[in-house]
């Protein structure tokens, strides 16, 4: 530490040796020999074909795909935390039919794959042929086919967003739960209105244990979205399965794909930095 | 100001409360005095219905508090009711309970806003007043988290009077701060005792009980064993409990 120096210099006692750490110099040196190993095959091994990355990394096909790839991330997080949300508060309702079946949702929707899930959705037409719509067991106003309704796309978000609100629901009520009994109390002592409480006061609080995990989550369901390449979707997974099965350049065209979801990933990180430093505000 | 007539509570199979009854006059200060698990935190929060009372009423400026009484029967009012009962209820907390993601203007400011829907132009007003009357009116954009227990209690003080209510309960306000901080608080409460602010003060210090109590009550297994001046309870207690516990806290 420089700044206890001129102590030392002024102290008339024993000098305070700095301790040596020998085997830290000695690990430091085995990584970065790995490093050099793993730089250097990258470079120069050809099979890598980083010519031909470069020639697909922006083609028109691969940047729609990453555009629908990015779309699904969206619509499986925003409908997702939306019905994650509504599930949290449900299942710390004091009401035992609402807290129930919040409860056997997130219990069904954790349990069944989201490859199986998809599926499902995809073959809904063959469960149901056409939808009505109207009052419950009355009249019908009007129907569709299931197939018009629910394409491949509607069907990929709705699964998309029903898995993801099982998990969305225990965060959000992870989160709530972290807030201090006491601040709810404060606030309803105070008289301030139920869904002002909720939005102003319990749910900033406890977006500061959400945000982290929320991250984690979101950033798993950008990679997620692969899964959908089962419905035949061209997002960025199935897209350059489609290029590589038509020209062979597989590796290159895998790397591809790794290149775009590390830089998605990269970007959510960085936004999600910015996102935990808003609700710690007021907090060292 | 403050009528507590017959009051009853249990938490499952404890009885906390056990026919308890208490007056308390306009600009009047009562002090509450007893060992833990009396039941003086449970009573000061049934005067604002953060706990429903099982039995017995309580009445604060002449309406009863969280029912609305039909014959011999109490109904609970609806939410909207309650909250609008407790915008004349202060409460201060032993743990202070300020929002720390709010700064302190921020805290002071909520409850005139979104509770009582006073104009911004009003509220900002009181707010500048009130934390200059708890001398903390440079502190007005720090967060709760910076700043000392003493003072994050007398904005806590400044939360509650934000509201002008008609009575003030402190439940046990210096418990949670270190001694040397006990002080600045007790001057912002004596500050609001002599202004004529009608209050209920559930704590251990008998001092301030002594200056500043018209009416000191002493609470012993949920029920009042003897209230009056506090020349009276604390100097020459009449029951032997009561000797025991001033002698036990002096």
């Amino acid at each position: 530490m420089t700044t206890t120096a001129p102590a030392v210099r002024h102290a008339t006692g024993p000098k305070v040796a700095p301790t040596r750490h020998p085997f830290r110099w000695l690990a430091a040196a085995g990584v970065l020999l790995l490093l050099a190993m793993a730089a250097n095959s990258l470079v120069t091994n050809p099979a890598w074909e980083w010519e031909v990355v470069g020639q697909y990394l922006f083609a028109p096909s691969v940047l729609r795909a990453v555009l629908l790839t990015l779309e699904l991330t969206a619509l499986g997080t925003v409908f997702g935390f939306l019905l994650g949300g509504v599930l949290a508060v449900m299942r710390l309702s004091p009401n035992p039919l609402l807290s129930s079946v919040a409860w056997g949702y997130v219990w069904v929707f954790r349990a069944v794959p989201l490859i199986l899930q998809l599926l499902f959705w995809y073959n809904l037409a063959l469960l149901y042929p056409r939808l009505s719509f109207g009052i419950p067991f009355g009249p019908s106003f009007f129907s569709v086919g299931t197939m018009d309704l629910i394409g491949p796309v509607t069907a990929a978000a709705l699964g998309l967003a029903l898995h993801q609100a099982a998990y969305a629901a225990e965060i959000v009520r992870g989160g709530l739960l972290a807030v201090d009994p006491g601040q709810r109390e404060a606030a309803a002592a105070l008289g301030i209105p139920r869904v002002r409480r909720f939005f102003r006061i319990i749910l900033p609080q406890a977006m500061r244990s959400i945000v982290p995990n929320a991250g984690n989550e979101i950033i798993g369901l950008v990679k997620g979205t692969s899964v959908v390449y089962i419905m035949a979707l061209p997002e960025l997974f199935y897209q350059v399965q489609v290029i590589y099965m038509r020209n062979g350049r597989v590796v290159a065209l895998l790397l591809v794909a790794a290149v775009w979801y590390l830089a998605l990933t990269t970007v959510m990180s960085v936004v999600q930095h910015y996102i935990e430093r808003h609700y710690g505000r007021g907090r060292s | 100001m403050i009528e507590i007539d017959g009051v009853h509570k249990s938490f499952g199979a404890l009885h906390v409360l056990r026919g308890v009854s208490l007056k308390v006059g306009p600009g009047e200060v009562a002090v509450v005095l007893g060992p833990s698990g009396s039941g003086k935190s449970t009573l000061l929060r049934t005067v604002n219905h953060l706990e429903k009372v099982d039995a017995g009423t309580v009445a604060v400026d002449g309406e009863l508090v969280g029912y609305r009484r039909s014959g011999d029967v109490l109904h609970e009012l609806p939410e909207r009711e309650i909250l609008r009962q407790r915008t004349k209820i202060g409460f201060v907390f032993q743990n202070f309970n300020l929002f720390p993601h709010l700064t302190v203007r921020e805290n002071v400011a909520e409850a005139p806003l979104s509770a009582q829907r006073r104009p911004k132009a009003e509220v900002a007003e009181t707010v500048t007043r009130l934390l200059l009357r708890v001398g903390l009116a440079d502190k007005a954009d720090a967060y709760p988290g910076t700043l000392s227990g003493g003072q994050r209690q007398r904005v806590a003080i400044a939360r509650a009077l934000a509201l002008d209510p008609k009575v003030v309960l402190f439940d046990e306000p210096t418990s949670a701060l270190d001694p040397e901080l006990v002080g600045e608080v007790l001057d912002v409460m004596r500050d609001l005792a002599r202004s004529g602010t009608t209050m209920v003060v559930v704590t251990h210090e008998i001092g301030f009980a002594r200056e500043a109590a018209d009416t000191v009550v002493f609470l012993d297994e949920g029920r009042v064993v003897e209230q009056g001046p506090p020349g009276q309870v604390i100097d020459h207690p009449q029951h032997e409990r009561t000797r025991a516990f001033i002698s036990r806290v002096l």
